[in-house]
């Protein structure tokens, strides 16, 4: 086909293919990098949201002391008062990367503050990320499947609204990490080399730094080994690809302190040994195979076989008596939620009440992935001609994605990588056929010549075909033991003819497959239109969507853009007007964004490993006045912070989440009851709310005074008037409300000096009273 | 028929030996070795079964270092048979260059790990 094209003038085309390429790169770099930058443009460099505060937080101790000390760093100012093994209990992957870069920066004498090292650290991993996804693609399809899906990953905006300038959490390192190592493993499984195979055990060892959906890696790539086994494509390279991962990986794995000895005893990390053990089996198989012939190799596996099974059933029995015996059969309860998805709203309130740990609805599909919904099919079916180790890897890793991805919204997030590289597939193929055909009927003339050049060969062709058909036969018909010289003649010989045949084969093949002109030039028009829709969306969300930090609302008036600040202004009422060792309680959710800005100590936080304390926390929040008091005081407690949002209309306020807290603590102290709070089955703060609803802590706290402000006292957020709308606090007093009535921040009082003299008596009676009652009563509570 | 079944056994024995002798010496080396590590591991298992697993770490690096000494060559087996078609045009040299790389990796983190 490319007969009068000389060599020379190849590698010219060759050479200028992967200049263009390295240029379309370059951009495709600073396209990821550019397009996150909104936030940063529409308010400030800020860090966002909450866990980015706790990241923000450890980068800032690592940065300040060094790396000995964050290893060995004991936090003593969160969950008070049990304090926090941060060394043991964080994946370092993201805090270690921006404080090396913090650290290179200033070593350059380039003096970025850690604050806009954090920020930027997800953009600049993004642009790394959509790198990874060409090399990836690359290896799967080709280079042209390898930029169309680097482009589509760039902006796809599921991976955006995780990684935009300020979403300093573990995902924005950990999606590159993920990528990268699916991609050494792909170059493993393609070339049989040892070095990268040591290259993807590093890589998988920056991934279990990185984040904890790590356990998706090791469970996907012993998934597509059985795969490949199971379906004939056993090869040794398989074996180099897999094998030094397990060993290497599961020792790097533990190395990590977060994970430690869970590497070797948790369920997660099972499937891997096994199919361990099954690869070690199948090579063995495969190399007597080798060695004997046939009719030995039949009786080794009847023989194999008898004393085999009886050894199997052995081993089998005694694993299940081990795994039967721990009660949630050794998984941990997050993987268990999203192999059984309602198991989470049955047994674990706490990850049901995450809202990223929520089934996505179908419009969420759109969203985040547009236009690739419905390119990834395609790319499926582009992937199985042919089908290669590869490409089944790919298929594999999108089914398994799109499963996970329906259990949880926040896994949208795996899933928009494996999207990109499918529909990246599609769309190389598409524009392959389509403007393969305008090529032909435009330059027809050409590769008629051509084609009467090679007719008049083919006479040659045919005796030489004849040829290679007798060699194929009696390559067949001899043993695999033929002395090897004879063996390599005769695959020269072959090749040769057969790249004379092929080439005519694949004339024909492409006589067939052209499309008329008028509708393959339609056709790139129409796939350039749809790659335009992609582009307006991925910005429309990355703009409107994506990059509010949450930490400063911003709305639109007539009298222009009006900034809520509320809450970078009461951690800072915080910081300066309190002592240094003064304890804050509030709902688990601010406890991030209160260590690090406000610097004081807090009772829980967004780590929820506690479920009691949390429990602690919302039993006081649901408690009147003086049992919150009592357990306030007992934990050493001295302000109360609660977030309000009737003023303003801000929905994501305490009185919204009141319905997790009351039933996190009624899940711990029975004495908190949810039907208490319910009328007709709905938490209500309007005149129908339940007595318990109008006298507990949390509805105390949210509207003292609220009559003050609109003369009404009506909640915008709930769109009722309140219930109780004038009364007094008894134990607790105001300290400071902010701007927008947003962040509430009260002081417990003092217990009273002197107890007079009445009140002295009818406690001593109602003291002896409460004993005698203790007998009769069942459920008592434990805080008074 | 049973003495059919011995025969069969007896012939399959016979078999895998001479076809084993048939192969090159530098291939029976690293057999060798492979074996060495097998033993070496499951020694260290009967002891951590008689004295008990304390220092988990220290176990786990010492199985996991022979596992995968024994993984690696079993690799450069693969790569440096001369009869394996894939690996034809992989010089020997590089094949054991990489050996060497993943074992300087394996022995870097055990030492790390072995506490």
């Amino acid at each position: 086909m490319s007969s009068p094209e000389t060599a020379s003038e190849r590698t010219v085309r060759h050479a200028f293919g992967n200049v263009l390429a390295f240029f379309v790169l370059l951009l495709i770099g600073v396209l990821a990098f550019s397009i996150r930058l909104f936030s940063v443009i529409k308010y400030e460099s800020v860090i966002h949201e909450f866990d980015p505060y706790f990241n923000y937080r450890v980068t800032q101790f690592l940065t300040k002391n060094g790396i000995y000390d964050f290893w060995n760093w004991f936090d003593d100012r969160t969950w008070y008062p049990l304090g926090r093994v941060i060394g043991g209990t964080v994946y370092p992957g993201l805090t270690l990367t921006a404080g090396t870069l913090w650290w290179v920066l200033h070593s350059l004498n380039i003096p970025l503050s850690v604050e806009t090292v954090c920020v930027f650290t997800a953009p600049t991993f993004s642009a790394f990320a959509s790198w990874a996804t060409y090399l990836l693609t690359k290896e799967v399809k080709g280079p042209g499947a390898g930029l169309a899906a680097a482009t589509l990953l760039g902006m796809v905006p599921s991976y955006i609204s995780r990684s935009v300038a300020g979403s300093y959490d573990n995902e924005a390192v950990a999606i590159f990490a993920l990528i990268f190592t699916f991609f050494l493993y792909i170059k493993t499984l393609n070339t049989g080399s040892l070095f990268y195979a040591t290259l993807n055990a590093i890589s998988y060892f920056y991934m279990v730094c990185s984040w904890g959906g790590y356990t998706f890696i090791i469970n996907l790539i012993p998934i597509h080994v059985l795969l490949c086994i199971v379906t004939g494509r056993y090869s040794s390279r398989l074996y180099i690809a897999y094998a030094p991962l397990v060993v290497l990986g599961t020792l790097l794995a533990a190395l990590v302190p977060v994970v430690g000895f869970n590497a070797v005893m948790t369920s997660e990390h099972f499937a891997s040994f096994l199919v361990f053990i099954i690869l070690h089996v199948v090579a063995l198989v495969y190399y007597i195979k080798g060695i004997l012939s046939p009719r030995m190799f039949k009786v080794a596996v009847t023989l194999v076989l008898s004393i085999g099974l009886a050894v199997c059933c052995a081993v089998i029995s005694i694993l299940i008596a081990v795994v039967a015996s721990s009660p949630t059969k050794g998984w941990s309860g997050r993987s268990l939620s999203l192999l059984d998805p309602t198991y989470a709203s049955k047994y674990i309130p706490i990850i049901a009440s995450v809202s990223e740990h929520q089934p996505p609805a179908w419009p969420s599909y759109f969203m985040d992935i547009n236009v690739l919904a419905f390119l990834v099919p395609a790319g499926i079916i582009a992937c199985f001609l042919p089908l290669s180790d590869a490409s089944s890897f790919a298929v594999l890793y999108i089914v398994t994605s799109v499963y996970f991805s329906g259990v949880m919204v926040r896994l949208m997030l795996v899933l928009a990588p494996a999207a990109c590289i499918m529909s990246g597939i599609a769309l190389s193929e598409a524009f392959d056929a389509l403007t393969g055909s305008i090529k032909f009927q435009l330059l027809g003339f050409s590769t008629e010549n051509s084609q009467v050049g090679v007719g008049d060969a083919s006479p040659d062709n045919a005796p030489a075909q004849k040829n290679a058909v007798k060699s194929d036969a009696s390559e067949n018909t001899l043993k695999d033991r033929t002395s090897r010289k004879n063996k390599k003649k005769e695959k020269e010989r072959g090749k040769e003819e057969q790249g004379g045949q092929s080439s005519l084969q694949s004339q024909i093949k492409m006589r067939l497959q052209v499309l008329p002109l008028e509708s393959s030039i339609i056709g790139v028009f129409l796939l350039i239109m749809l790659g335009a829709f992609y582009v307006v969306h991925c910005v429309w969300a990355a703009a409107e969507a994506y990059s509010a930090p949450s930490i400063v609302l911003t709305s639109h008036s007539q009298n222009g853009l009006h900034v809520f600040d509320d809450f970078r202004e009461a951690y800072a009422w915080l910081r300066h007007n309190t002592e240094v060792d003064d304890k804050v309680a509030s709902w688990w959710d601010y406890g991030y964004q209160t260590t690090a800005m406000a610097n004081r100590t807090v009772i829980v936080d967004n780590n929820t490993w506690n479920n009691t304390h949390i429990a602690t926390v919302g039993t006081a929040m649901s408690s009147p006045e003086k049992a919150a008091w009592e357990i306030f005081n007992s934990l050493d407690v001295k302000y109360v912070l609660v977030v309000f949002g009737g003023l303003v209309g801000y929905p994501s306020d305490d009185i919204n989440k009141f319905l997790w807290m009351v039933r996190i603590g009624g899940g711990v102290f029975p004495h908190i009851k949810e039907p208490d709070y319910l009328r007709d089955g709905q938490y209500r703060i309007d005149s129908q709310a339940t007595p318990t609803m109008l006298n507990c802590l949390m509805y105390k706290l949210s509207y003292y005074r609220f009559v003050d402000a609109d003369g009404k006292g009506f909640d915008r957020v709930r769109q009722t008037e309140i219930g109780k709308k004038h009364f007094k606090l008894t134990h607790f007093e105001e300290v400071f409300t902010t701007h927008h009535w947003m962040v509430r921040i009260y002081k417990l009082k003092p217990p009273k000096n002197r107890i007079r003299g009445k009140a002295k008596k009818s406690k001593s009676k109602a003291s002896s009273i409460s004993s005698s009652k203790k007998s009769t009563k069942i459920k008592k509570n434990p805080w008074l | 028929m049973a003495r059919s079944i011995g025969d069969d056994v007896l012939a399959l024995f016979h078999s895998l030996r001479s076809a084993y002798a048939a192969t090159p010496k530098n291939l029976k080396i690293i057999d060798l070795y492979v074996a060495f590590a097998v033993s070496t591991a499951l020694i260290q298992v009967v002891y951590m079964a008689m004295v008990g697993s304390f220092p988990f770490n220290s176990f786990l690096s010492g199985v996991l270092s022979c596992v995968g000494t024994a993984v690696l060559a079993v690799c450069l087996r693969i790569q440096v048979n001369k009869e394996n078609k894939e690996f034809k045009d992989l010089p020997p040299e590089r094949a054991y260059a990489d050996f060497i790389l993943c074992n300087l990796v394996l022995h870097l983190v055990i030492m790390n790990f072995l506490g």
